[in-house]
């Protein structure tokens, strides 16, 4: 098992390597100079020389990258242009908001998709199950950022009881998980209703029926642990759309996450910190992604088999 | 070439038919029925725009600024005096344009990818699944702002941006089905008479997938829809003046205390569109893969 | 011998998108205590619907119990609460299923498997239930430290091993084995059939084997049912059934056996197909296949026709004939 997780985390390191190259090539081929934006139109060629030779923008774009890369992985993913702080510093100074938002809202999403996936399930055909499906395709439709900006409007304007933006009190946490969890939560319902509508079908839920098992312990011991499976998949496959959702929430918010600053960070053309912040995601998304395939295996004999023999 | 002209006649009735029995399912469903009324008519909104609104999008001072709805403007105005109801006419336009390009892009580079990759499998095939598993370590969203950061934004990058990011979904669809496909025997007969691979790929393996194209296309329109206003909205996408929803939503967030119906007009157009995509999507893949029912 | 399990005129139906499935269509039997009764037919026969309807399992929606009186130890099973049911599955009536492969939960190790059953009619904790799951296992000649093994480390003939450990845990007095071979190779089959003769012997056991393989009923059972198209068509001791087959059916399906004895190796299929049950044909059901089959057949359904505790419903034996 320690060698499957080690062999995977060594898997990681071409992928993140490539979105390095990635983000590299879009950011690096783009028009414009960093150095212009950064000294503004009254700059002289001297200064704009003189900046582009301390940014290292004189160099080969191949010499560049590697520098890039070398530096990365020793950890240092280079100073903002903006601020002129180390890049991985503004990324860890910013995390904290973003990893709260991102956990409390697949919490929520999970606790409450979950239950109505099964109820939905379990009364099949009827009005519960119309209306949970109905919830499940609105909250899987609604645009974030508007869902975000009505849910202020109503609770912030028209009957104030929550703060409209900002970050520090836990009121101020409300809406943006309800925002954030909307969609993840329409997923995992969605899918908690179609796998429970096919494993009840299965023959070993049949067999425990036939051992005069009582309908609770069918649900919770049978049912369900096979149920899970394949709604983790999904949940951890949803978690990327979740991270490009923290960037919508935290900029409707006001929140200084990792996504607002990869937002302002481009406009302001500083691409140390979009690098930095897009690779962060990138590394994030990849951890979660293995712990996902962890979970599964926890869940699934079958697979921790597979995971020993690899 | 006697073994291909033959069989042309049966099998466009086969399909013929399968249009029919596909309908037939779909019709059943009521929900996918009213979702494509929805989108037919939101279309027709669009390429009748002119028609239909009452004044120009752009046009300043169509009536006084920040005016709630009324009689004269349905929707209100905006803080330009510009009649909000005509902008959102005008900006099912962009939404679909932008929604249907960006699809199309994904779609075929995305399906030209994964035809190529699964038909001829071995290196070529790893190298750029490796490529697609890097694309997806990237939260499409965040990819098409990198893209859109990087090259500027406007209306042309911005369906590229969503377009691109939208490519792996495909390239995966249709390379399962090419490796499907690929060893089957009337591929094998169809290189043994001497047609050629494009021509295999484009014969055999394409029609084999398009239910699945179809059914991904149709929701992909729909998030593609969803991340282009989410740009324009967060200021990367289309720039005002342009009536869209997105940005009309992010200028109308200012005046949010005084004149709310600049916020909820625009993102319920948005809301809408993609329910009604969402909703017939669903009922698409229904109607196609009828094991998937019951 | 006192009747353990008594069955009176069954009905069961389907009633699906496509139509109505008359799957069990009058279906009368008994078996004593420590009795064997084999149900023997074609797949879509209303074998498994026949079983399924003894444990209450038919799933509803489709399946409509339209009559029936099911009689099990002097308890008629039809007026019993779902929870007093529930007392009688797995306990006192436990099933062996067709498909070992699909039949036990791929996420849950084969020891709790049976366990739950013991801790469900026993009062026991799980951990006692366990120590006598183990038990179980070693009477099917499973090591008993494979229990903490999952199915999937299992082949086929071990799961089915399992399925009937799991069967025989609360020492039931009735096990309904449905097709407990059919997904087995033919050299496991005969290590199964084996084991659970041996076994039921030893717990006492009434059994209701459901099976289209006419050897297996020879090797296990004393008495034979031969279902067609939801209907008993045929019903006798072993050797009344063997040695004087009196149905064109069951006679058929003898000579569907290639006998290693004659010279010729052909085999004698029945003609034709199962009828469509969404249409069942009118009179006795099996005259379109009939090669006995005469105008009476078309008409009318036969009358049981009873001699020396073998029954039989084919014109042949009625007094009008068969009409041609």
């Amino acid at each position: 098992m320690l060698r499957y997780i080690f062999r995977r985390i060594v898997f990681l390191i071409p992928v993140l390597i490539g979105v390095s190259i990635l983000i590299f090539a879009i950011i690096r081929l783009a028009p414009g100079d960093p150095a212009e934006t950064l000294l503004g139109p009254s700059a002289t060629a001297q200064d704009l020389q003189e900046l582009r030779e301390q940014l290292g923008l004189n160099k080969s774009l191949v010499t560049q990258y590697f520098t890039f890369l070398t530096n990365t992985l020793k950890g240092d993913f280079g100073r903002s242009i903006r601020t002129n702080n180390p890049v991985l510093e503004e990324l860890l100074d910013r995390f904290e908001p973003s990893l709260i938002l991102a956990l409390l809202s697949m919490t929520l999403a999970v606790a409450v998709g979950i239950p109505l996936g099964i109820l939905a399930a379990l009364r099949q055909n009827t009005w519960m199950d119309t209306l949970c499906n109905l919830a499940a395709l609105l909250g899987f439709s609604l645009p974030g950022f508007w869902l975000g900006l009505m849910l202020m409007l109503l609770f912030s304007i028209m009957i104030p009881i929550l703060p409209s933006s900002g970050y520090g009190a836990w009121q101020q946490l409300i809406m943006p998980t309800l925002v954030l969890s909307t969609n993840t939560m329409a997923v995992i319902a969605r899918m908690t209703r179609s796998s429970m509508l096919e494993v009840v079908r299965q023959d070993y839920v049949r067999t425990a029926k036939a051992k005069g098992l009582s309908g609770r312990l069918i649900l919770v011991r049978h049912i369900l642990s096979n149920v899970l499976i394949p709604v983790v998949t999904v949940a951890g496959l949803h978690f990327g759309h979740m991270l490009g959702g923290v960037v919508i929430t935290e900029t409707v918010f006001s929140i200084p996450g990792v996504g607002r600053l990869i937002i302002d960070a481009i406009r302001f053309q500083d691409y140390p910190v979009v690098q930095g912040g897009i690779l962060f995601f990138a590394f994030c998304l990849s951890l979660v992604n293995l712990g996902v395939d962890l979970i599964y295996a926890l869940l699934d004999p079958r697979i921790k088999a597979q995971y020993r023999a690899g | 070439m006697p073994a291909s002209t033959t069989p042309t006649p049966a099998k466009k009735d086969k399909r013929q038919s399968k249009i029919g029995e596909i309908w037939r399912r779909l019709k059943v469903n009521k929900g996918a029925v009213a979702g494509l009324v929805v989108i037919l008519l939101l279309t027709a909104m669009a390429v009748f725009a002119p028609y239909l609104a009452p004044y120009g999008p752009n046009k300043m001072s169509a009536g006084p600024r920040l005016s709630a709805p009324s009689m004269k403007h349905p929707l209100g105005t905006d803080s330009f005096g510009r009649d909000q109801l005509s902008r959102i006419i005008y900006g099912a336009r962009i939404s679909l344009y932008v929604g249907f390009i960006a699809v199309g892009i994904g779609a075929v580079f995305g399906g030209f990818i994964g035809a190529v990759v699964g038909y001829y499998g071995g290196k070529v095939d790893n190298i750029l699944m490796r490529m697609m598993d890097v694309l997806l370590a990237v939260p499409q969203i965040i990819l098409a702002i990198a893209i859109v950061g990087a090259l500027g934004a406007n209306l042309v990058n911005l369906m590229i941006a969503v377009g691109v990011s939208q490519i792996p979904r495909y390239a995966r669809i249709v390379r399962a089905s090419a490796l499907s496909v690929r060893g089957q025997e009337f591929v094998e007969a169809a290189k043994a008479i001497g047609a050629s691979d494009l021509r295999i790929i484009m014969e055999n393996i394409l029609p084999n997938c398009m239910a699945p194209i179809i059914v991904q296309s149709t929701l992909g329109v729909a998030s593609a829809i969803l991340s282009a206003a989410a740009l324009s909205f967060l200021g990367l996408g289309i720039q005002p003046p342009a009536a869209e929803w997105g940005s009309m939503l992010s200028l109308g967030r200012q005046y949010m205390r005084n004149a709310p119906h600049l916020t909820f007009y625009p993102g319920l157009s948005i809301a809408v569109v993609v329910l009604a995509l969402n909703i017939f999507g669903d009922g698409l893949r229904d109607a196609l893969d009828p094991k998937l029912r019951q | 011998m006192t009747v353990l399990l008594s069955v009176n005129d069954l009905c069961v139906k389907y009633s699906t998108f496509e139509g109505v499935v008359h799957a069990v269509n009058g279906v009368s039997f008994e078996i004593p205590e420590r009795g064997t009764l084999g149900l023997v037919g074609e797949s879509g026969a209303g074998k498994t619907t026949t079983a399924l309807s003894l444990m209450r399992l038919i799933p509803v929606p489709p399946g409509i119990v339209e009559r029936g009186k099911i009689s099990f130890g002097g308890r008629d099973l039809e007026t019993l609460s779902e929870d007093e049911m529930k007392k009688i599955r797995g306990d006192q009536i436990s099933m062996i299923f067709q498909d070992p492969m699909t039949s036990l939960n791929p996420v849950l190790t084969v020891g709790l498997q049976i366990a739950e059953a013991i801790a469900a009619h026993q009062n026991m904790s799980e951990r006692e239930a366990l120590k006598k799951a183990q038990e179980m296992l070693e009477k099917v000649q499973i090591p008993s430290v494979r229990h903490k093994e999952y199915p999937h480390e299992f082949s086929g003939g071990m799961r089915q091993r399992v399925g009937i450990a799991m069967a025989l845990a609360c020492n039931p007095r009735l096990i309904i084995a449905d097709e407990p071979t059919t997904a087995l190779d033919v050299t496991i089959q005969a290590q199964v059939i084996e084991l659970m003769r041996s076994l039921r012997e030893e717990f006492s056991t009434a059994m209701m084997l459901i099976t289209h393989d006419l050897g297996v009923v020879g090797e296990v059972c004393d008495r034979v049912a031969v279902m067609y198209a939801g209907e008993i068509v045929e019903e006798g001791s072993l050797e009344q059934i063997f040695e004087n087959a009196r149905h064109p059916y069951t006679t058929g399906l003898f000579k569907c056996i290639p006998d290693i004895e004659e010279d010729s190796s052909q085999i004698h299929p029945i003609k034709g197909l199962m009828p469509d049950p969404f249409e069942l044909p009118t009179g006795c059901c099996f005259h379109p296949r009939c090669p006995e089959s005469g105008e009476t057949c078309r008409s009318w359904k036969p009358e049981p026709f009873r001699e020396n505790g073998q029954v039989v419903r084919c014109h042949l034996y009625s007094k009008g004939g068969v009409g041609r």
